[in-house]
């Protein structure tokens, strides 16, 4: 079996993307990404049951929206940010980016539950209703599992459990953050911007 | 962050006594419910699956001797509707993915060549949400408050308006429960497959009943969300008020359908696909030849699921949709036979250039080939739209269900028992009465389910509590009921046969069968470790290269790669099985068992409407959680770890 | 009143229907064209069964002597290509034949007749004849009448859950989902009576949901119809008078019976009751005894249905039911 070379020197344990903890992760963002597919279908397909006119306003207020897009989108790069200052042993780095992306991620939230405050409608007024806290509500309840996670992987990074080999929780952490990042992104299209277009 | 792979122990018996102290469970109670040993965990499985069997066939047998004459009232119409939501249910998710990942888990890392699963935990979590989800729907029955609209729960007959009771509450968050079971040992199928074979076995090597499972890991990872949400949105309809099928608010009843079927037929295929890999695995060994065009049944496997994906719309040809998308429809789910052909057909090539070994393993195996014939046929007709606006809905397709869902899902199976249990026990069950088994069961299952097309081209509806005289019914159903009962005769044999054989079976020895995989070349039950050493791969059929490799290169069993620094195991790369890791495996823990009853707090909280539980469960589902992720210095996960 | 070759073949259809619910045989144009389909593929199947069948027990019982240890696929790879391609032939011929009945039954060849509104409730059916003139749209339930020789629309309301209508002599089934109007069609080749069901799970007493679709000359026809648009006829002796005011008081809340105070819209119209041959859906046949027992306790009959126990005295069941047997 000329593949395996015995002597060879093989990495043990959490070993970055050789991890089996990653490929987890990858299997986690599959199932995850299936489950807003279904959401969005759900969306869509009621939309075209029932024509342009189920919806309750054609051109969204994105005096919100839009800038709270941003300070996600913003907290895709501390995270970033993060993860490299890790990989390189910056953990001054590391630390303070995630913190930024943590505040980041409360900001997010703080400003998404305000606009729901602001919207006309609710989740029992009617089927759009229902769409738009659900959808919205299953975002939210990502960002916030994320914020948990990455305040864990914070309190690691602080105790000194991460270093240049050993960053697992950092890299499941930092992708899981992007993926929520970008179910936003079609989330906010979905909500946001469609409707502009009837 | 790397190490040289130690040489080999001196001594094999010195390696032998430190795995075992490394890798078995403590005994006791606490031992039992921490244990994380794939083996302990695919018992389990089977053994839970095989309760819910043995409920689900009373169920059944209740149903059917209210059907056995004309305008009997055994049972109200109530308690009839129960009774078949509840038989649905426990067969399709109780019963026939459980019992599939039992022999999965049990078998792979053993087939594979690696010391346990990808995720050991996470396995054990797998299996104590399915067993918490079953009993939390079970609850629901045994208080008069199961599910009573089927196991495809239409809505708005499922919506509060219609159905006021807990019935559907019990179901619907019971169901979003078992989806997270399904998920997380999904995702553990599909890492383990990828990752956790042996050294050079190479994506060409697989063993062949691992593709089933493969396809249908993925095939779940993607189409579970759709029926959690389902009921998840079907839920908050009837609790927080929402409007997603309710037609007053703008819902749309077929939203549920589209959602449940795009779950619902890949199901029907994750529920089988495993069982026709147990059927190729066991038709090969027992023909005493490798498997004909091994690689052509391994892509329609594959192919049969990707096609899978694109036919949930046959179950809804009578709902009013424009003719091109049911022909669209019409078209993929008569194609989707096709690859189904192939496997047929490998099958009888196998045993016709074979030298079969007739066990009553065998005779399981070969009926699986006549009934998955039958239940195919019948498939393709009412993949036909125009007849199925006919046969949809009636018996026919009652007997359709039944022949794929036993034919191949429960006759593979009690083959795969037949076939397994010596490895799982040491001992052999009996011929004998195996034969009376077979039979019985095979007789048994066409006595109650042949006439049933019948009964269903003569227009019995599906789900009538009763029916009246006169219709051409009568005499169908009665050969329905006493056939149905022979055959739980037949299953009773094989429970019977299965005490016998736990007492005093034969001995088994490594490899009873001659069998080529590498799960025979370990000792019968398989030590704690599974393997002394990983074995290194050169061929598909390990055990039988010295006639189908006689000049190729040699599998090695016994190797240097020992692995005794706690608990080890091998990665390697997914497609061409290099070395790529040593993997620190998590020993014995109760996280996974306290994360599931946090869960079950949750789920209990919710449908009482108790925030306080749902609170105090959430709490200790994310505590087990934390706990569990922790970063440890022996699973080499913190910085510096040793080696 | 109804020519005797036409009664003879009424019973000669429902005669020849001692399976009333059975797709075996159809009665037309629809069920005509699905019919050899179905049967091809019938024989189809069980000729590919006993094909596999047999291979199965020759490649189970043939001789072993000259075989060796097999390693590689031989000439065993055969089998697989032609049963992969026989079998691909079969299935590419059904869907071609599938597709091309599916567009001569999805919709008529000639124009439609009549349209009929029928509603699915739990657990009966609602049937309302439309006319462009208003005074000859009517309502009726659970029989509906169609002429032979000419295409039907059937539009199908959905009202409280799903039901699926099915008139399997005539044509395969079509849902009836809350929220949308599903449009089907049926034509009958020759008079008869032919059973409906419903065949989508829809509640307790989803196996008590039938009806009756009655074939009838276009003559026969329109003296049905006119008789179902004249109003119910004054009761007549005292006791159907006593009758019928106690069927407002007790029963108008839910039944119709057109020209009383009778009026309610959540049951069944009763206005022409008696020209009807089955209550309770078509779960029992119209006759005096049933109807009497039916009206004392409909929850022994069809246990858990909407209509309520009325605890209706002797007197007032027999005067009821005096009237009921008046609305011819």
């Amino acid at each position: 079996m000329s593949a395996v070379v015995l002597g060879e020197r093989v990495p043990v344990g959490g070993a970055g993307r050789r991890s089996i903890g990653w490929w987890g992760l990858v299997t986690l963002i599959a199932t995850e990404g299936a489950l807003f597919a279904y959401l969005l279908f759900s969306y869509y397909y009621v939309f075209v049951q029932l024509g342009p006119s189920w919806l309750p306003e054609r051109t969204p207020s994105l005096g919100l929206a839009l800038p709270n897009t941003l300070i996600l989108l913003a907290s895709s790069a501390t995270v970033w940010l993060a993860e490299r200052g890790v990989r390189r042993g910056a953990r001054g780095v590391a630390l303070a980016s995630l913190a930024a992306t943590l505040v980041l991620g409360v900001v997010f939230t703080a400003i998404q539950i305000f606009e729901w405050k602001t919207k006309p409608y609710s989740m029992r007024s009617g089927a759009y209703g229902s769409m738009y806290f659900t959808i919205t509500g299953f975002h939210m309840a990502h960002v916030a599992a994320g914020i948990v996670a990455l305040a864990l992987v914070f309190v690691w990074c602080a105790a000194g459990y991460l270093d240049r080999e050993r960053h697992v929780p950092m890299l499941i952490g930092a992708a899981y953050w992007h993926f929520v990042d970008v179910v936003w992104l079609f989330v906010f299209a979905t909500f946001y911007l469609v409707p502009r277009l009837w | 962050m790397s190490t040289v792979l130690p040489a080999a122990f001196d001594s094999a018996a010195v390696a032998e006594d430190v795995l075992e102290e490394t890798w078995r469970t403590e005994p006791g109670l606490i031992g039992w419910l921490g244990s994380v040993d794939h083996k302990e965990i695919g018992k389990r499985y089977l053994v839970t699956s095989f309760l819910f069997l043995v409920a689900g066939g009373l169920e059944a047998l209740y149903m059917r001797v209210q059907l056995a004459k004309p305008d009997q009232q055994v049972l109200t119409p109530e308690q009839y509707d129960q009774l078949f939501s509840m038989h649905g249910m426990t067969m399709i998710f109780l019963y026939a993915l459980p019992v599939l990942s039992g022999f999965s888990n049990y078998l792979w890392p053993l087939l594979f060549g690696s010391r346990d699963m990808a995720f050991p935990r996470l396995n054990a979590a797998s299996y104590w949400t399915y067993l918490a989800a079953g009993l939390f729907m079970y609850a629901g029955f045994a208080l008069g408050q199961g599910p009573n609209d089927g196991w495809f729960n239409y809505v708005p007959y499922a919506e509060r308006d219609f159905n006021p009771g807990l019935n559907m509450d019990f179901y619907a968050l019971g169901m979003i429960f078992l989806g997270v079971s399904t998920t997380v040992g999904a995702v553990n199928f599909v890492v383990t497959f990828l990752r956790m074979r042996a050294p050079g076995m190479s994506i060409e090597k697989v063993p062949i009943m691992t593709w089933g499972t493969l396809t249908a890991s993925i095939a779940n990872i993607l189409v579970v969300p759709a029926v959690s949400l389902a009921f998840f949105l079907l839920w908050l309809d009837r609790q927080a008020g929402t409007h997603f099928f309710d037609v007053d608010g703008g819902g749309q009843p077929l939203l549920w359908q589209h959602l449940f079927w795009m779950f619902g037929h890949p199901w029907v295929y994750a529920i089988v696909l495993p069982a026709i890999g147990m059927t190729s695995e066991g038709l090969q060994a027992l023909c005493r030849r490798p498997l004909v065009c091994f690689e052509l049944v391994a892509l329609a496997t594959v192919a049969t699921m990707v096609l899978g994906f694109g036919v949930w719309v046959h179950h809804m040809f009578a709902t009013g949709l424009p003719a091109l998308a049911l022909s669209f429809f019409s078209g993929a789910s008569i194609i989707i036979a096709v690859p189904s052909v192939v496997a047929i057909f490998a099958w009888i090539a196998t045993i016709w250039s074979g030298r079969p070994n007739r066990t009553t393993a065998f005779l399981f195996f070969v009926s699986v080939i006549v009934l998955f014939v039958i239940g195919g046929v019948s498939g393709v007709m009412t993949g036909s739209v125009p007849l199925d606006w006919q046969l949809t809905d009636t018996y026919f397709v009652v007997a359709h269900l039944h022949y794929v869902l036993i034919g191949i899902n429960l006759f593979a199976v009690v083959g795969g028992l037949y076939f397994w249990f010596p490895k799982m026990t040491g001992r052999l069950l009996d011929e004998r009465l195996g034969r009376w088994n077979f039979w019985t069961m095979f007789v048994g299952f066409n006595l109650a389910f042949l006439p049933m097309h019948v009964t269903g081209l003569l227009g019995m509806p599906r789900r009538i509590y009763t029916y009246p005289a006169g219709y051409g019914w009568d005499t169908l159903n009665l050969v329905t009921s006493v056939g149905s009962f022979v055959f739980a005769v037949g299953v009773l044999l094989l429970l019977v046969n299965i005490a016998r054989g736990l007492r005093s079976g034969a001995p088994a020895g490594a490899n009873p069968w001659d069998a080529p995989t590498l799960e025979w070349s370990v000792p019968s039950p398989p030590p704690s470790y599974n393997f002394a050493t990983i074995p290194i791969i050169a061929s598909r059929h390990p055990l039988w290269e010295p006639v189908t490799a006689a000049d190729g290169e040699r599998s090695r069993l016994r190797t240097e790669l020992v692995l005794t620094e706690g608990r080890e195991t091998l990665a390697t790369s997914a497609l061409d099985a290099e070395l790529d890791l040593v993997v620190k495996m998590p020993g014995d823990t109760l996280s996974p068992f306290v994360l599931t009853v946090g869960l079950s707090a949750g789920f209990v909280g919710l449908l009482l409407g108790a925030a306080w539980l749902v609170v105090a469960g959430a709490l200790l589902t994310a505590a087990a959680t934390i706990a569990w992720l922790w970063p440890r210095r022996e699973l080499a996960q913190v910085a510096g770890a040793p080696r | 009143m109804m020519p005797a070759s036409v009664a003879a073949r009424i019973v000669a259809a429902s005669a020849s229907a001692a399976e009333p619910l059975s797709y075996l045989r159809a009665y037309g144009p629809r069920a005509d064209r699905t019919l050899p389909l179905t049967w091809a593929l019938l024989v189809v199947s069980i000729a590919v069964v006993v094909t596999i069948c047999v291979l199965v027990v020759v490649a189970l019982v043939r001789s072993r002597a000259n075989v060796q240890s097999a390693t590689g696929d031989g000439r065993a790879v055969a089998w697989v290509y032609v049963g992969v391609a026989a079998s691909s032939f079969l299935l590419a011929g059904t869907l071609v034949w599938t597709v091309r009945v599916l567009a001569t039954v999805n919709a008529p060849s000639q124009p439609v007749g009549l349209t009929i509104e029928v509603t699915g409730e739990q657990w009966w059916w609602k049937v309302r004849y439309l006319d462009a003139d208003p005074s000859r749209t009517v309502t009726t339930a659970n029989e509906i009448h169609i002429t032979t020789g000419t295409p039907v629309r059937v539009q199908l309301v959905g009202a409280d859950v799903i039901h699926s209508f099915w008139v399997p002599a005539l044509a395969g089934k079509t849902d009836t989902v809350p929220g949308q109007v599903n449009t089907t069609w049926i034509e009958a080749s020759q008079p008869g009576r032919y059973r409906g069901q419903c065949t989508e799970y829809c509640g307790v007493q989803h196996a008590h949901m039938g009806f009756e679709v009655v074939a009838e000359t276009p003559d026969a026809f329109a003296r049905w119809l006119d008789a179902q648009i004249a109003p119910a006829a004054a009761a007549a002796t005292p006791d159907a008078q006593r009758g019928e005011q106690a069927f407002e008081f007790r029963c108008g809340a839910c039944h119709t019976v057109r020209g009383t105070a009778a009026g309610g819209s959540t049951a069944p119209d009763l206005t022409h009751l008696m020209s009807r041959q089955t209550i309770a859906a078509a779960a029992a046949p119209n006759e005096p005894a049933m109807l009497a027992a039916w009206m004392a306790n409909p929850q022994a009959i069809k246990p858990g249905n909407h209509m309520p126990t009325l605890q209706l005295s002797g007197a007032e069941l027999g005067e009821i039911e005096a009237y009921l047997l008046t609305l011819h």
